[in-house]
C-alpha cells in the first residue's frame, strides 16, 4: 500500500525529527508561534507532496525549507504589518539552501533550551516553556507534573513567548562568562523531564522511556558544553536512576518498591558510569543538590542487597542535602531513610510533622510513607486511612493498583 | 531596537552609600555609552520633591505636587537606547553606576501604529 507507506514515513520523520526542526525553524524565524505554524503546514503539505513526488533524498531539510516558505507566506498574509516584518522577509527569502549539519542541529537544539531558560523570563514559565518547546510535553502533562492547572501553564507559556518576542529575547547560547547563572535553570528543566519519565504523573504507563531518554540526551549535551559539578551531578543521577529501570516494574507492569527489585536486573554499566561521574564531581569540592541526590543513589547501588544498603550514610548525606534546600520532599525522602535506621515510629514522627504543618497534604507519597510505617506498627486502621488517601491523590493506574495491594494485604491480616 | 532604561532607587540613599557613583562617573559612562553608538537620550533628574503630577479627568486639568504615586524607589533618571535585542540592553543597563544602588527597568519601546 503505497499511500500508507508515506504516511507512516511522515508520521516517522515527525516522531524521530520534529523537535529538531522545530528548533532551527526558530532559529531561522526568530519567533516560536510563526515556527510552530510552519512546522506543522510543512508536515501537511509532505503528507501529499512525497506521495506525488516520492520521499526526498534529505527529507528533513526540505521540511526546513518548506517550513520556512510556509513562514514568508504567513507573515504576508497577516493584516497588520510591523516595521520589521519587510525586513525579516527579505532576510527569510534571502537565505541559501538550508544546511543541515548535526552539529548545528545539536547547536539549535542548546540554542532553543538556553532561550527558554532566559532568565529575563518569569521563573515559573522558563520550565513549562522548554517542556514545551524543547521537549514536546503537552499542557496537561506539564500542568500533572507541577500539581497545578493546565489553564495556569499555558497562561504562563503565552505570556513566556510575549515576552521573548516584545522585548526581543535573542536566540543564542550564553557566553562561557554568562553561563554559570544561566545553567542553573537548565538543570532544573531536564530533571524535571527526567521525573516526568521516570514516574508519569498520568495515565497508564509508570515509565515514559521516550522523556527518560530525552532528559539524559540533554544532560550528555550540556556535560561537552560545561563539565560543572552539578552537571555531572545531575547526569549521573539520572543515569543511576534509570539503571534501576528494568527492576522497577513487572513483566505485567506492576510497581516494584527499592527494597523488593531484582538487583541482578540493575544496569551495571549506567551504575559505572553514574558512580564514576559522581566521585569525580565530589572531587571537584563544588558539589551541591544534584550532586548529593546522586551520591545517596550511588548508595543504593552499591548495595548488594536491599538488607546491605548503609542507611546511615544515606541518612547523613540527607541531612546535607535537607541544610543545602528545605524542601519539605526531601524532608519526607529523610524521614523514610531515618525508619530504616531508627525504626517506624521515628519515620511516622516525622512525616506527621511534615503534614501538620499543612505541607505534601495532596502528594501521595507523603500518605503512602504514613501508612507503611503505620502498618509496621500494627496500626492497622490508620494504616488503612492512610493508604485511601494516598490513592485518593494519584492517578497513574500502576499505583493504584499498587495501592489497591496493599490494601488487601490490610484485609487479610488476622483480627487481633 | 530602542530600549528604556528607567534608574530608580530610593533617594535618601541614592547618593550616600559606600557605591553610590559621583557625577564624573555618570558622565564618563553617558559618554561611552554614546561612543558606542548606542545611545539616544539619557538624563538625570531633580529629587521627587520637585515633582508635578497632572491628569486631565472629563476635561478638567488637575495639578497636584509630587510623584504620581508615593513609592519605595523614586525615578532617578533614565536612558533611551538602541540595542540589538535584550542581552545587549541587559549589558547597557548593568553598567549605569547607579545599578549598583537602585533598580535599572529595562523596557522595550513600543511602535506606534500609525
Amino acid at each position: 500500500m503505497p499511500d500508507q507507506t508515506i504516511a507512516d514515513r511522515v508520521g516517522q520523520v515527525y516522531r524521530e525529527d520534529s523537535r529538531r526542526i522545530l528548533a532551527t525553524l526558530i532559529r531561522l524565524l526568530g519567533d516560536f508561534d510563526l515556527a510552530e505554524e510552519a512546522l506543522h503546514e510543512a508536515f501537511f503539505i509532505a503528507v501529499e507532496r512525497w506521495q506525488r513526488d516520492g520521499v526526498p533524498d534529505k527529507p528533513r531539510a526540505w521540511l526546513v525549507s518548506t517550513g520556512r516558505f510556509k513562514a514568508i507566506d504567513a507573515l504576508r498574509r497577516r493584516a497588520r504589518f510591523a516595521a520589521s516584518q519587510p525586513l525579516l522577509i527579505a532576510q527569510l527569502e534571502a537565505l541559501e539552501q538550508v544546511e543541515w549539519s548535526d552539529e548545528d542541529v545539536e547547536d539549535d537544539r542548546l540554542r532553543l533550551i538556553f532561550t527558554c531558560c532566559h532568565p529575563a523570563l518569569a521563573a515559573d514559565a522558563q520550565v513549562p516553556l522548554t517542556l514545551r518547546e524543547v521537549c514536546d510535553l503537552t499542557t496537561e502533562e506539564i500542568a500533572r507534573a507541577f500539581l497545578c492547572a493546565p489553564a495556569t501553564i499555558a497562561q504562563r507559556i503565552v505570556r513566556a513567548k510575549a515576552k521573548i518576542r516584545d522585548a526581543k529575547i535573542p536566540y543564542q547560547v550564553p557566553t562561557l562568562a554568562e553561563l554559570p547563572e544561566r545553567i542553573d535553570s537548565v538543570l532544573r528543566v531536564i530533571y524535571l523531564v527526567f521525573n516526568e519519565g521516570y514516574s508519569a504523573s498520568g495515565g497508564t504507563e509508570l515509565i515514559r522511556e521516550d522523556l527518560i531518554r530525552e532528559a539524559i540526551r540533554l544532560g550528555r549535551l550540556l556535560m561537552e558544553l560545561l563539565p560543572e559539578p552539578e552537571v555531572m551531578g545531575l547526569l549521573a543521577l539520572m543515569l543511576l536512576h534509570e539503571s534501576r529501570r528494568p527492576a522497577r516494574t513487572s513483566a505485567s507492569g506492576e510497581l516494584i518498591v527499592l527494597d523488593e527489585q531484582d538487583r541482578s536486573l540493575w544496569n551495571a554499566e549506567l551504575i559505572a558510569e553514574g558512580c564514576a561521574l559522581i566521585e569525580r564531581a565530589l572531587g571537584m569540592g563544588r558539589f551541591g543538590p544534584y550532586c548529593l541526590q546522586a551520591a545517596i543513589a550511588a548508595v543504593h547501588a552499591e548495595a548488594a542487597t536491599a538488607q546491605a544498603t548503609d542507611w546511615p550514610q544515606i541518612v547523613g548525606l540527607y541531612d546535607v542535602l535537607l541544610r543545602a534546600v528545605p524542601s519539605p520532599v526531601i524532608e519526607l525522602n529523610r524521614a523514610a531513610a531515618i525508619a530504616r535506621r531508627d525504626g517506624p515510629l521515628a519515620g511516622l514522627m516525622l512525616v506527621d510533622g511534615i503534614l501538620q504543618r499543612g505541607e505534601l497534604l495532596d502528594y501521595h507519597l507523603a500518605h503512602s510513607a504514613r501508612a507503611e510505617f503505620c502498618r509496621q506498627l500494627g496500626r492497622v486502621e490508620e494504616a488503612r486511612a492512610a493508604w485511601g488517601r494516598a490513592l485518593e491523590l494519584t492517578r497513574l493506574a500502576p499505583e493504584r493498583r499498587f495501592i489497591e495491594e496493599r490494601l488487601r494485604e490490610l484485609d487479610r491480616l488476622p483480627s487481633p | 531596537m530602542k530600549y528604556l532604561c528607567l534608574v530608580y532607587s530610593d533617594e535618601h540613599l541614592l547618593h550616600s552609600l559606600p557605591e553610590s557613583p559621583k557625577d564624573e562617573e555618570c558622565l564618563a559612562y553617558a559618554e561611552a555609552v554614546q561612543g558606542s553608538g548606542r545611545m539616544l537620550a539619557a538624563e538625570a533628574l531633580e529629587s521627587v520633591q520637585t515633582a508635578t503630577t497632572v491628569r486631565m479627568r472629563n476635561g478638567k486639568l488637575s495639578i497636584t505636587d509630587g510623584p504620581f504615586a508615593e513609592t519605595k524607589e523614586q525615578l532617578a533618571g533614565f536612558y533611551l537606547i538602541d540595542a540589538r535585542d535584550l542581552n545587549e540592553a541587559i549589558q547597557v543597563a548593568g553598567k549605569i553606576p547607579a545599578a549598583r544602588v537602585g533598580s535599572v527597568e529595562v523596557r522595550p519601546v513600543r511602535q506606534l501604529n500609525p
